[in-house]
């Protein structure tokens, strides 16, 4: 790493920084505002500080792993995880007892079987409808959905192009965070499940309009993970997008 | 006989829905699920069902009309089947197929939920930074942007509040119209932008001005002239343009006109 190659001895490597930002963060991080801190604070010290400005996304993330592993292998008590598309640092689930213990916070809530069920669904064949849920789990989830609603876990997308223009369902960043998962598609099966024939070919009217929507997410995501762009406009632009 | 109808009830109340308990009859018997035995399990299955009306439990819907399908796919597969051939499309297969298909994905979802039970289980014991344990139930960080009715008709009725007993011995002209008072919001707003509540009912004395008022705002916001916001929780309401350019403005005549009758009515 060029960063851990400087010529001045106290000048940290990346992935101290990273460690210190994650460390600092009252709130779980994202590569474009540890680059944006990088770039605020080489630009600002100037001298050898100007070598952190130019630090790209993908040396940043290899810090991260850097620390990831460092973490692990020395048995501190602490990791850093990827959630919902933002780096945290948390404690590791075997000590959890003992946090929560310290924290008092014995009585966690759990959601009930139809619960976690209704939320499977959803999360796999998102943007769905509420009768694709029913007809899976056959029976009404009405009383279900509403609550899994009210505790942000799903969200309305939009409404669909089919008649009466019912809802269209999905899981929220607050799901991601719940279940500590990074992205939907790390779930086991994603592909298999989401794809599933049944509904691929009762929906044959409709056809037109899941793939337009499908489309329509990927290019979202897409224009996500643009290329770096060292301008700082742009990527306070980038950040207040995530944030959104 | 109360043990054993609590044992039942127990027991019973595990299932979610007819698929569920479906699975159930399934995995107990140990059958091939693309290979069922509509009779054993039809019979099962409407055991249950009168188990449950025993016991007095609601019965879902949802229960019933699987039985009625259970009912339908034993007795189809009861005919020849040359029979079966002649009454249906040639493609039609196995009349137990969609059953199966549908009992086999509903298990794909019951096992995803397991695992996210199980993810569940494991993010108890993780606290990240700030112990920021993410909680379920309606979190303080709910967008406040957009007011609630509720937020509106307590600004209201704080605003009636202000206002001293009116003489109730008199009668007043009606001094005051919604469309008037609809004038009045957009002209302000087009100065201000930023119009709290509290402001547009100060200074407003009468019961009847200040209603003609909240039903103005209610009017504008139905016609998506104007927004009406909230920066926090308990934050007063604040009522600002939505794109100031194009609507605020236009077509306020008419609407002058049509409240006016609306206005009298208070």
């Amino acid at each position: 790493m060029a960063m851990s190659e400087s010529t001045v001895d106290v000048l940290p490597e990346l992935k101290q920084i990273v460690g210190a930002l994650l460390f600092a963060a009252k709130e779980p991080l994202t590569v474009k505002r540890i680059r944006k801190a990088m770039i605020e604070t080489g630009n600002g010290f100037g001298g050898p500080y100007e070598q952190y400005a130019k630090a790209t996304d993908v040396q940043i993330e290899g810090a991260i792993e850097e620390l990831m592993a460092d973490l692990d292998r020395s048995k501190l008590g602490l990791g850093v995880a990827l959630v919902a598309g933002a780096y945290r640092l948390q404690n590791d689930a075997a000590c959890g007892p003992f946090v929560r213990a310290l924290l008092e916070k014995n009585q966690t809530m759990r959601l009930s079987k139809p619960a976690l069920e209704t939320l499977a669904i959803v999360a796999y064949r998102q943007p769905c409808l509420r009768s694709e849920i029913e007809e899976v789990r056959g029976v009404s989830v009405d009383a279900v959905l509403r609550k899994l609603i009210d505790m942000q876990l799903v969200r309305v997308v939009r409404r669909s192009e089919l008649p009466g223009r019912p809802w269209l369902f999905g899981t929220t960043q607050k799901f991601l965070e719940h279940f500590g998962i990074n992205q939907i598609e790390d779930l086991p099966g994603s592909q298999e499940l989401r794809r599933a024939m049944p509904v691929d070919e009762k929906k044959k009217d409709t056809t037109e309009t899941f793939p337009d929507i499908e489309k329509e997410l990927k290019v979202d995501k897409s224009s996500d993970e643009e290329e770096d762009d060292n301008s700082m406009a742009a990527l306070d632009e980038e950040i207040q997008k995530e944030e959104t | 006989m109360d043990l054993i109808k609590d044992d039942y009830k127990v027991s019973l109340e595990v299932f979610e829905g007819p698929l569920d308990l479906l699975l159930y009859l399934i995995k107990r018997d140990e059958v091939d699920i693309y290979d069922i035995p509509i009779g054993r399990i039809t019979d099962q299955y409407m055991e249950y069902l009168q188990l449950m009306k025993v016991l007095d439990l609601n019965i879902a819907g949802d229960f019933i009309v699987m039985s009625a399908t259970l009912m339908l796919i034993k007795s189809r597969m009861l005919l020849p089947v040359e029979e079966q051939k002649a009454q249906e499309d040639e493609e039609e297969e196995d009349p137990r197929w969609d059953l199966v298909r549908q009992l086999v994905e509903y298990k794909k979802f019951k096992d995803a939920a397991d695992h996210l039970e199980d993810l569940e289980v494991h993010m108890e014991n993780v606290f990240a930074r700030e112990s920021e344990h993410v909680e379920l139930g309606v979190a303080p960080d709910i967008d406040m942007r957009d007011a609630s009715i509720f937020d509106l008709i307590a600004s209201l009725n704080e605003a009636l509040g202000r206002v001293q007993e009116e003489d109730l011995q008199e009668i007043f002209a009606e001094e005051y119209t919604v469309g008037q008072k609809v004038t009045y919001i957009v002209e302000n707003l087009k100065i201000a932008k930023r119009i709290t509540i509290t402001d547009l009912f100060g200074g407003m004395t009468s019961r009847q001005e200040i209603v003609c008022t909240f039903l103005a705002v209610l009017e504008l916001i139905k016609l998506n002239r104007i927004a009406a916001v909230q920066d926090d929780h308990f934050a007063s309401i604040v009522v600002e343009p939505r794109d100031p350019e194009e609507h605020v403005g236009g077509g306020i005549e008419d609407l002058e006109e049509s409240d006016e009758i609306e206005g009298e009515l208070i």
